[in-house]
């Protein structure tokens, strides 16, 4: 066989290769999807963890095979924690990645900024984070919590007996979009159960506010009129300096509970925890959870951090978000399977009615209609060790309302993409 | 026979021995693992009514996550050491298996066992504990401690404990049925500061809804009246006293942030956008420090703090005359592309820190001599972070003052701010006058990092939150002038502090920054002017 045989040969072999996975509709190129999380900026300590779990959850998925038999290719970019540039880091991801799915956002101006490139090029984003609700896109699955399943069974555990039977209510929060319609639900919640308007107060700081001895103060002077709790909206960098603040002061959780809602183990990690023991969190996931699919998830993140030579790689911690990531992936390849295709309408389609077993314990279900997952509820305290104790739980996931009754006018939206 | 016979005489020798011990039920312990809170409050408060010595340990280990339940919860043990101990008796109890489920307690149980600890401990022969005790049951309003409360009572000796606990004894006996031990109660409370009891008090003078008083005795409303209005006079200091505290604080902090920039941007003159940057590396090196003391001198934790400052200043100082070695003396006189270069270094630095530290904010421990504070009047309390953190500006401060005036070195950098050809001249090695500067300037810097490490985030992005604030301090007090640079920081941060309680956070710092600019309107040398030939320099 000479040169030029032994080349026709193999030419008519590989020619021969592509039309046969052709013929049996075997593609075998990898199928891409974005990460869209800012590396870098004040957004990068919550989002770097959410890029590495859905690179672990990605590799995971391709050493067992991928999708449909074929791999998985993710794409990262790093929009740096500016909204603007999310925008376009998206339609980059779509129109010249060509990546059938995202995976993506953390605050809620940044999923705003994004909205209207994926309706306009009919992509699909996966929203991992807890938000205020208010919103149902068709392009958009959120995997989060929407307020009634977080924010709301909060507010009732501090109102029970068991938590500390509060009559008057600290709101305090960041000042931007999530903690003010939080509050703005919390605020009608409570009034409908009877609290008066003198019995709330409601305080907003700036962005990466460092100075809460005023605060703290003011929290101290309020709670001398009655059992107080505080509902903490804050986000981001500001929270070690209150819960510094709140430590120094005196302020003991058995006295003035605080119930945060962006305050996960992964935060934890910048504070010394022993003074903040039996303040309050609320989420759909908790690391300390004990049960076989979580003790994976955590064991396949340590490996993960290891390998990655991530740092403080000993340390690592699982939370919330990272969940919902974990299983807004695995969610996604069950729908491309099902819909045997990766096209956005035909996916988008085969999302509703998707079943996980999710590392919270249970196995959870993406709503038919609304585009959001039912989710279990828990409320935990910080232990000594960064943790959470879970005080209290739901019996099982409960559906979420994006559009929630106690804002007005809300009765009448549809409870599914218009 | 012999065997029964000495079997029960075992069991009379335990007794005698222990004889509290076999009077606990195991039980009853075992209950403080039930599932209902309910009856887990039962349990502490049947225990706590056995005025058992065991009692103190069982509860302590509730509250440390150091009880288990065994036996399908019928037993309770105590977890110390990968050893269990039974909480009954207090015998060994063999190695603790691996997953042993600690019982979970939550705020109200946790509430419940520190009034149960405190009533138990006032019986202790050891002061401090008795204080602590005694401080702990003021907030209390379980009416079934008066009477433990009376009998300690009868027997303290020390007069500090015995006024607390009167107090704490007064605020309950306001419930009393008697009017005239309500009235005694009430004028005893005159005393106390605890915002709860100005609270009841205030509640007592109050209209119901049908025009009649709360309290239905005139005497009583009376003494509560006068006791309410002496408290409150008190207290009305005590506020004035925590506002202003509150602005020597934050102006404190902003002193440390902005000491550096006023010798490198005030002195030198360089736009140091990286300034930021270089207090990041100061709190990043607490953290450092801190890791090495708790894996080599675990003893001496507490005094990593000091141990850091000297870390910080000679790693900023050595990054900032690099920094001036291999950058910006190349860029002297040309104002903006400073500015731009050292926005570039800060953004590397950034990324640096990031890569080797992680985008996560690390934990910087307060030592336990930085935490807690002094109690004031009215629950307000003056943290020791914050005290410590005021001297500790005042000290570098005074330290800068110093070297800038009144060494030789000081005496150069002024001479080559002032006229850099005129000082070169006479002899003055200005290249090295300004890397020295230059590294003095990040070298406080760092130690301005040492001090925020101690009160927020340590994080990639540290520096971030306070360039604009340092700028905005050593602008407004006008540029070349350490005592402009002073007043402007205690200024700003008492004005903000004043502000927010009716203003909010928000609106307090927009407030500040339209202060900042109209004032800079009318004077854009600031507040102090350099005068003569070497303002136009």
């Amino acid at each position: 066989m000479d040169r030029r045989q032994f080349i026709q040969a193999g030419g008519a072999a590989a020619l021969s290769c592509t039309s046969i996975s052709t013929a049996f509709g075997q593609d075998k190129t990898p199928i891409k999807v974005g990460i869209l999380h800012s590396l870098s900026g004040t957004m990068a300590i919550s989002e770097t963890a959410l890029k590495e779990t859905a690179l672990m959850t990605i590799a995971d998925i391709n050493a067992k095979g991928g999708v449909m038999g074929r791999q998985i290719e993710p794409v990262v970019v790093d929009p740096a924690s500016n909204w603007p540039l999310f925008a376009e880091k998206a339609r980059q991801l779509i129109t010249q990645d060509k990546v059938v799915a995202t995976f993506g956002c953390w605050t809620s101006v940044s999923r705003k900024s994004v909205l209207p490139v994926f309706k306009e090029l009919n992509s699909i984003l996966y929203y991992p984070v807890q938000y205020e609700g208010e919103e149902l896109e068709k392009n958009v699955f959120y995997t989060g919590a929407a307020p009634n399943q977080q924010a709301i069974p909060a507010t009732e555990y501090l109102m029970s007996k068991e938590g500390g039977a509060a009559k008057r209510f600290f709101l305090l929060g960041t000042d931007y979009v999530y903690p003010r319609t939080t509050n703005k639900i919390l605020r009608a919640f409570l009034k409908s159960k009877g609290v008066a308007e003198k019995d709330i107060e409601e305080v907003y700081t700036p962005f990466g506010h460092s100075d809460y001895q005023t605060i703290v103060a003011n929290i101290k002077k309020f709670a001398a009129g009655g059992k107080t709790c505080v509902i903490s909206t804050i986000n981001g960098d500001s929270n070690v300096p209150f819960y510094k603040e709140l430590g120094n002061a005196g302020l003991k959780a058995k006295d003035v509970p605080v119930v945060a809602f962006s305050v996960g183990e992964e935060e934890l990690r910048g504070v010394d925890t022993k003074p903040l023991v039996g303040h309050l969190a609320a989420w759909n996931y908790f690391m300390s959870l004990k049960n076989p699919q979580n003790d994976a998830f955590i064991k396949m993140y340590r490996d993960w951090a290891v390998k990655q030579k991530l740092p403080n790689a000993d340390k690592v911690v699982t939370n919330d978000p990272m969940e919902a990531t974990y299983v807004g992936i695995h969610m996604w390849k069950q729908a491309v399977e099902k819909a045997k295709s990766t096209e956005s309408d035909k996916v988008i389609a085969a999302m509703g009615g998707q079943t996980f077993a999710a590392p919270c314990g249970f196995t959870i279900k993406m709503d038919e209609t609304n585009h959001h997952l039912w989710k279990p509820v828990f409320i935990g305290e910080v232990r000594a060790d960064g943790q959470f104790n879970v005080v209290w739980k739901t019996k099982g996931p409960v559906r979420a309302q994006p559009w929630s009754p106690f804002i007005a006018g809300n009765e009448k939206k549809p409870n599914s993409p218009a | 026979m012999l065997h029964r016979f000495l079997r029960a005489l075992a069991c009379v020798l335990a007794l005698l021995a222990t004889p509290a011990s076999a009077a606990l039920d195991p039980a009853l312990v075992a209950q403080l693992g039930a599932e209902e809170s309910d009856t887990r409050v039962e349990a502490i408060r049947k225990l706590v009514a056995t005025e058992d010595p065991r009692v103190i340990e069982i509860l302590k280990a509730l509250d440390g996550d150091a009880l288990a339940l065994l036996d399908n919860g019928r037993r309770a043990v105590i977890v110390s050491g990968g050893q269990l101990t039974d909480a009954a008796t207090g015998s060994a109890a063999g190695p603790a298996p691996a997953n042993l489920e600690t019982v979970v307690i939550n705020n109200r149980i946790r509430g419940e066992v520190g009034a149960a600890l405190a009533a138990l401990r006032l019986g202790s022969g050891d002061r401090a504990e008795r204080l602590a005790a005694a401080k702990e049951l003021q907030g209390s309003d379980n009416e079934d401690a008066l009477p433990i409360i009376e009998r300690a009572m009868a027997k303290e000796a020390d007069p500090e404990i015995k006024g607390i606990l009167a107090l704490a004894g007064a605020s309950l006996a306001l419930k009393s049925s008697e009017p005239e031990l309500r009235a005694r109660a009430a004028r005893a409370l005159s005393a106390t500061d605890d915002p709860q009891v100005r609270q009841l008090l205030a509640t007592m003078l109050a209209r119901q809804k049908d025009g009649s008083y709360t309290e239905a005795d005139e005497s009583v409303r009376a003494a509560a009246q006068a006791s309410l209005n002496e408290i409150n006079a008190r207290l009305r200091t005590t506020e004035i006293g925590a506002a202003l505290f509150s602005g020597l604080s934050l102006g404190s902090i902003l002193l440390l942030a902005a000491l550096g920039l006023a010798i490198t941007y005030g002195l030198m003159g360089i736009i140091n956008m990286a300034h930021g940057e270089f207090l990041m590396i100061g709190a990043y090196a607490t953290y450092v420090v801190q890791g090495i003391f708790r894996s080599h001198f675990p003893g001496a934790f507490d005094w990593y703090v000091v141990a850091a400052l000297p870390v910080a200043f000679i790693v900023t100082a050595t990054i900032g005359m690099a920094l001036e070695r291999g950058v910006l003396r190349w860029l002297y006189g040309r104002p903006l592309e400073t500015l731009l270069t050292t926005w570039g270094v800060s953004l590397l630095l950034i990324q640096a820190s990031r890569t080797i530290f992680g985008a996560q904010n690390v934990e910087v421990e307060n030592p336990s001599w930085l935490s807690g504070g002094i109690a004031l009047a009215g629950g307000t309390v003056l943290p020791f972070n914050r005290i410590v953190i005021v001297l500790f500006a005042l000290a570098v401060l005074a330290a800068v003052w110093l070297i800038i005036n009144r060494t030789r070195m000081g005496l150069f950098v002024r001479g080559v701010t002032q006229n850099r050809a005129m000082a070169s001249c006479t002899g003055v090695p200005t290249n090295r006058v300004d890397m020295l500067t230059f590294g003095l300037g990040s070298g406080v810097a760092g130690l301005g990092g040492v001090a925020l490490s101690q009160i927020g985030n340590v994080g990639p992005d540290l520096g971030q939150s306070y360039i604009v604030d340092s700028f905005m301090v050593v602008v407004l007090g006008g540029v070349g002038q350490l005592a402009g640079t002073v007043i402007a920081a205690f200024g700003l941060g008492s004005i903000a502090k004043f502000l927010e309680p009716w203003s909010g956070a928000v609106l307090a710092k927009i407030i500040v920054l339209v202060f900042i600019i109209l004032f800079i309107q009318k004077r854009p040398q600031g507040l102090f002017a350099l005068k003569g030939r070497s303002a136009e320099a």
